[in-house]
């Protein structure tokens, strides 16, 4: 009988918490709302924070399109039948990068470097009292602490986006040249062919969402840290995760709605 | 003045307070005293709003706490100064910038000469020097850092202070610097304050009532005679443990 009971005990609480995530989520989205009327505080703050992400990421970004871009050119190049027409790779690599790779690459990895850093911060100041003395002090924890951060997210995400495809194109570009006959023309060409310029604002809005998925969601879990030091750690790696998986999500929910 | 009636909270099947009647009355420091984890952290959170009850009230200055609207609630923690357990300085600013947000009223937070005039104010009140504004919180020691937090609290020139524990983790010279510090501040400021502690020396040294906190109500609430004569054993049981173990002259 406690056997048979067990599951739906199980599903009711996984339910609930469902229900309370949801509940305090939006509880805190509410509350940016009303922060944005203090923009006097989160406007310079944001600055502050799109500088540190943008700049302290973009190195990582540099390097991880230029890999990604090589090994779309190199594999692309082994897939190649002799049958198809060389401008065909201009194609395949510009758009599997500008489509693809480029938004969810870079969306994953930010979603580490920048989900884990603002989890493990906001969670940091719940377990020594920060935000209860900014709280205690009048002030509000959404305009200081909060929106910065989201907004910094929305804008920086795209940019680096933007980077990577860029790069990540060039990469390719020169690398498929190392292993199959295509001349520049032909590259530019077969790239030019097939892409719409719809291609490049179905990036920058993956990103644009997978920016504002990372940086409210490890806003949200470190906000809501518990424990002390292990409740960091446990907050950091949360954010990480759960940022990956709906960044996946929203990957395949925007190419239902956008490409079809 | 504040009112607290039948406060109740617990945390989970955990419950902390059950029940909990405290009043303070205007101009005096009142020490809120019991063993560590029977509850006064959340009770004084109660005061200030961090903190909703599960049942009870929380009256400050006439307004239920609970019932306030968030810019109400904004409104009356401006007129509450609050002194957390180990400062909750914030990491990322300096001294200065720390202080500075303690200024509640935004015009003057804006007025840059008039935040360090009042900032060095504050710092030399708490006997910082004022080369402390650049320091960030991990340069301090402990005993500066609850002073910083200390300052901020009272930056805002608040009403009420409320101090969590101000000299724990300190040694006992700091211990006693603190506690004189809090005694000069509310004699110089005239603001009415609490203090939680599990340091009966120091809450004698330096509260003009005392409160005990124990099993989820408070036990006693009285002068330092009454609980001095307090024939109640928990009571007596606390201030003999702190007292070196001795029984106290009744």
């Amino acid at each position: 009988m406690n056997a048979l009971l067990g599951i739906p005990r199980l599903v009711g609480r996984v339910v609930l918490a469902t229900l309370a995530h949801l509940g305090r989520f939006s509880l805190m989205v509410l509350e940016m709302f009303r922060g944005l009327a203090e923009w006097r505080i989160w406007f310079p703050r944001t600055i502050t924070e799109a500088s540190n992400i943008g700049v302290g990421s973009l190195f990582i970004v540099l390097i991880i399109s230029a890999f990604a871009g090589a090994v779309t050119a190199f594999q692309s190049g082994y897939q190649w039948q002799t049958a198809l027409p060389v401008y065909v790779l201009g194609t395949l690599i510009v758009s599997t990068i500008v489509l693809e790779l480029g938004p969810v690459l870079i969306g994953l990895v930010l979603a580490g470097r920048i989900g884990a850093r603002y989890a493990a911060e906001l969670g940091t100041m719940r377990v020594t009292e920060q935000i209860d003395a900014l709280e205690s002090l009048g002030r509000s924890p959404a305009s200081h602490l909060i929106i910065p951060r989201v907004l910094a997210g929305f804008l920086v995400v795209p940019a680096l986006t933007v980077i990577a495809d860029v790069v990540a194109v060039l990469t390719g570009w020169w690398s498929v040249k190392q292993v199959l006959p295509v001349t520049d023309v032909d590259f530019a060409y077969g790239a030019q062919y097939y892409y719409r310029a719809f291609d490049g604002y179905y990036s920058v809005i993956k990103a644009f969402f997978f920016g504002g998925a990372i940086t409210l969601i490890s806003c949200y879990v470190g906000f809501n840290t518990k424990q002390g030091a292990e409740g960091v750690g446990r907050a950091a790696t949360g954010a990480v995760v759960a940022s990956s998986v709906v960044i996946l999500m929203l990957n395949t929910l925007l190419a239902k709605i956008l490409l079809n | 003045m504040i009112e607290i009636r039948g406060i109740r909270k617990a945390f989970g099947e955990q419950v902390v307070l059950d029940g909990v009647d405290f009043d303070v009355r205007e101009g005096e420091t009142v020490a809120l005293m019991g063993p560590s984890g029977t509850g006064k952290s959340v009770l004084l959170k109660h005061i200030n709003g961090l903190i909703r009850p599960d049942g009870g009230t929380v009256t400050v200055d006439g307004l239920e706490v609970q019932k306030l609207k968030r810019k109400e609630l904004t409104e009356l923690r401006t007129r509450i100064g609050y002194v957390f357990q180990n400062g909750a300085l914030f990491d990322s600013m300096n001294v200065f910038e720390n202080i500075r947000l303690g200024l509640s009223d935004e015009a003057q937070y804006e007025d840059l000469e008039f935040a360090r005039e009042r900032v060095a104010e504050c710092l030399r009140l708490v006997n910082l020097s004022a080369d402390t504004v650049r320091k960030y919180p991990a340069e301090l020691s402990g005993g500066m850092r609850k002073r910083v937090g200390i300052a901020r609290a009272i930056a805002g020139k608040p009403k009420y202070l409320l101090y969590d524990e101000p000299t724990s983790g300190l040694d006992p010279v700091n211990a006693d610097i603190v506690d004189e510090l809090v005694k000069h501040l509310d004699n110089e400021l005239g603001v009415t304050s609490i203090m939680v502690t599990h340091d009966v020396r120091g809450a004698f040294r330096v509260a003009n009532r005392l409160a005990l906190l124990s099993g989820g109500r408070i036990v006693l609430q009285g002068s330092q005679e009454e609980f001095l004569q307090s024939t109640d054993p928990t009571v007596r049981e606390f201030l003999e443990r702190d007292f070196d173990n001795r029984p106290i002259a009744a």
